[in-house]
């Protein structure tokens, strides 16, 4: 939109560039995706302390550090795969990426044991109360973001291993990977709303 | 995809050999043109405008005289509730992006959207969700054998969407053809977005974007950020009704009033995103046949903006009747009446279009002016539910019904209706019929005014809406009987209108790529337009490229 008065009309010899495609795509998704994670986190947050009966975050919810931690240094190994790839390092991308998806995959596995344990030992499932309806929504949403984004991270390391992940292509794995750190940021969000404000 | 450059084809492969019809239907439900999946939006909406009207139809026999039998309460229910879904999400919605896939790429000289194929996924998606909703007056019985039809209303208030006050699967299909038209929305006006901002043609600035365009654009951003909320509080709906979760079931200490919040902010913001391609048509129309520039561009895109801004800030002003105490009533009474300032600057800058103008009264502009007067008075009865204690008093009355009616059907209808005889003669190279369109423009203004200008009278004597029958003592009868046979002459101008596009689509005189001397690039290509659009990428100095090609002594250019 700033290219209203950047341009100058008159010189026609002027090169006409506009915003790239995939970015403005994917920010019109960010934005929608927003939209959807705001109502859900509104509801968390709304509905805080308002469960008629237990078990409350504060007596089965512990701090998911390993995921945690693993999620956010998924988007530093996610934005080396991209560099590395625009240098034409290939072979390097891919070992990035499988490392993302390593990453990825054990927050994922967390979260399942995480709700394997909340299920079956401490008895919260998302019909026991309020807490465990906002909750199961809330981070299930997250997880299925999780879980597309994994989808096509490894779609891109598969064509890596099998040597078709070129330089060119380092501008669609760039979209992605703007995609995978909003996953990441919504978690941030997540984080903050249910482990650390809510309990 | 559209990175590679395709070479055009020779002139002589562009009149296809003739097909089978089963290859005609093949390369319909193929094409990732935007030109032909705008026609299959338009027409796939065409088709439940008609349904929507049985429907409304239905009602009107029902409420025409008191004590009235036509319909049970059941029936009457499904009615109102598939009347609304379906005239908002499988009627409103896909024709305006019917118009935008269409027109924005012709409009910014592109050669198609952004994304041809998610084009095409979100079309089909979204026909997908309208087809489910009515799959659900047969499969909608479900295993408790109860209801058929969605019977909630098209709001779907807590608790009655609850699995015990809905059971079967009627509600669920309403929940599922909703989502899935939304998944469809957010995929199209993405497309829109990108498309606008990412492939303009050379020289086409943001500030020399037809209206229309930035109209749709400011249109696309309030679908992400309304219709999000919509496909999230429908997800909750369904965990509550298919996982047993609590998110609007008051006895295990969850909200009803949380959903109306949820669904509000989406439905009013969504009143905007309808409301304002209309003003989009009016922005292209108007000038048009009064032969003059537009007045004051840049006071309609700050308007359009500004409209799109304070419409996300005024959704409880649907929830006055619940309570909201003094602040929540003070602040949605005030963002509510703000809205009218950039509408009202809209409204002033078509009219000083018109001053001095030479008018051409042709359907298209009959349509528009209309609009302006229709759609001034259903701003003035908005100004007055605005005000939360009057909204106490009217709140849910057939005050409301008559409102609402008024935005939908006297300004958005209209300039649908507008568009149609303004674009039928690019999309399909021939003019529509101006002796039926007249017919077709009076009849109409006729039944309108009859309906809907009486329906605010038994709202203001207490008929509240959403009932099915009426005791005769009551006094509306009268008045129901003759908004009732306003519908009559709607009914016929329509088919009036429908008559008129087919007879014209065979017989109608030829149009030719300009016929109506008009400046915007849609119509520098031939009608209908060719499937690359432009045969060479245009490039533009102004906001009325085609003036300037018209006019080289006077061109726009030395005045912008």
């Amino acid at each position: 939109m700033s290219t209203h008065s950047t341009i100058i009309e008159t010189d026609s010899a002027e090169e006409w560039r506009l915003p790239d495609k995939g970015l403005v795509g994917m920010i019109c998704l960010i934005v929608a995706e927003v939209a959807i994670f705001s109502i859900f986190v509104v509801a968390y947050i709304f509905y805080l302390g308002k469960s008629l009966d237990g078990p409350t975050p504060a007596q089965v919810l512990t701090l998911p550090i390993v995921g945690t931690i693993c999620l956010m240094s998924s988007s530093i190994t996610v934005h080396f795969a991209v560099t590395t790839l625009a240098k034409g390092k290939s072979g390097l991308s891919t070992l990035w990426l499988a490392l993302t998806v390593l990453l990825g995959g054990i927050f994922l596995g967390g979260t399942g044991m995480e709700w394997h344990e909340l299920i079956y030992e401490k008895g919260l499932t998302i019909s026991t109360n309020l807490f465990g309806t906002t909750f199961y929504s809330l981070v299930g949403l997250h997880a299925s973001h999780v879980a597309i984004g994994l989808v096509m991270l490894i779609v891109a390391m598969l064509f890596g291993i099998t040597g078709k992940l070129e330089s060119k292509h380092a501008h669609r794995l760039d979209i992605l990977s703007y995609y995978w750190h909003f996953v990441d940021g919504v978690w941030v969000v997540v984080f903050l709303v249910v482990y650390v404000i809510g309990r | 995809m559209s990175d590679t450059t395709i070479g055009l084809p020779h002139p002589e492969a562009v009149a296809p050999p003739r097909m089978l019809w089963l290859d005609i239907v093949n390369s319909w439900i193929t094409t990732v043109d935007h030109k032909r999946i705008g026609i299959m939006y338009i027409g796939y909406a065409l088709i439940f405008l008609i349904i929507g009207g049985i429907e409304a139809l239905v009602m009107r026999v029902q409420l025409a005289v008191p004590n009235n039998k036509f319909v049970t309460p059941e029936v009457f229910n499904r009615m109102f509730t598939m009347h609304g879904t379906t005239m908002v999400f499988f009627v409103g919605m896909p024709i305006l992006f019917g118009f935008g896939n269409y027109l924005i790429p012709l409009m910014i000289g592109a050669r198609d959207m952004a994304f041809p194929r998610l084009n095409s996924f979100s079309f089909w998606v979204s026909a997908f969700g309208g087809l489910l909703l009515y799959f659900s007056f047969i499969g909608g019985d479900g295993l408790y054998g109860a209801g058929t039809a969605p019977d909630v209303g098209w709001f779907a208030y807590a608790p009655l969407t609850a699995r015990i006050f809905s059971p079967g699967h009627s509600t669920d299909y309403w929940i599922l053809g909703v989502f899935l038209s939304g998944i469809g929305s957010v995929g199209t006006a993405l497309n829109l977005v990108v498309t606008i901002t990412c492939m303009r043609c050379k020289g086409m600035t943001m500030g020399r974007l037809p209206l229309l365009a930035w109209i749709y654009l400011v249109v696309s951003w309030m679908v992400f950020i309304a219709v999000g909320p919509l496909t999230a509080a429908q997800i909750m709906l369904l965990e509550d009704r298919t996982l047993g979760s609590h998110f609007f079931d008051a006895q295990a200490g969850g909200s009803a009033v949380l959903w109306m919040h949820f669904f509000w902010i989406f439905g009013h913001p969504e009143v905007y995103v309808l409301v304002l391609p209309a003003f989009g048509f009016a922005n292209e129309i108007i000038p048009v046949f009064s032969r003059k520039a537009i007045f004051g561009y840049s006071a309609m895109v700050g308007a359009t903006v500004g409209i799109g801004f304070v419409s996300l800030g005024v959704w409880a002003h649907h929830m006055f009747t619940v309570g909201l105490g003094p602040a929540g009533n003070a602040f949605f009474t005030f963002a509510t009446m703000v809205v009218s300032v950039p509408t009202g600057i809209k409204i002033f800058n078509w009219l000083a279009t018109l001053w001095g103008g030479r008018i051409h009264f042709v359907t298209p502009m009959l349509f528009s002016i209309g609009f302006l007067f229709q759609f001034l008075a259903a701003g003035l009865t908005g100004i007055m539910l605005a005000v939360a204690p009057f909204d106490w008093q009217l709140g849910n009355s057939y005050f409301v019904v008559a409102h609402f009616h008024y935005v939908l059907v006297g300004a958005i209808l209209y300039m649908i209706f507008a568009a149609f005889y303004y674009w039928f003669p690019k999309m399909t190279g021939r003019m529509l019929d101006e002796r039926l369109g007249k017919w077709h423009f009076w009849l109409f203004t006729l039944g309108f005014h009859i309906t809907f200008d009486l329906m605010h009278l038994p709202g203001i004597l207490g008929m509240p809406r959403r009932i099915f029958t009426y005791q005769a003592d009551r006094g509306w009868g009268d008045l129901n009987l003759i908004i009732s046979l306003g519908a009559i002459f709607q009914v016929i101008a329509l088919l009036i209108f429908v008559w008129n596009m087919v007879i014209s689509y065979f017989q109608g005189e030829k149009a030719g790529a300009d016929p109506w001397d008009a400046w915007t690039l849609e119509w520098t290509t031939s009608s209908p337009p060719p499937h690359y659009n432009f045969a060479v990428e245009p490039e533009v100095a102004s906001r009325r490229p085609l003036w300037d090609k018209k006019h080289p002594n006077d061109p726009d250019t030395a005045y912008e």
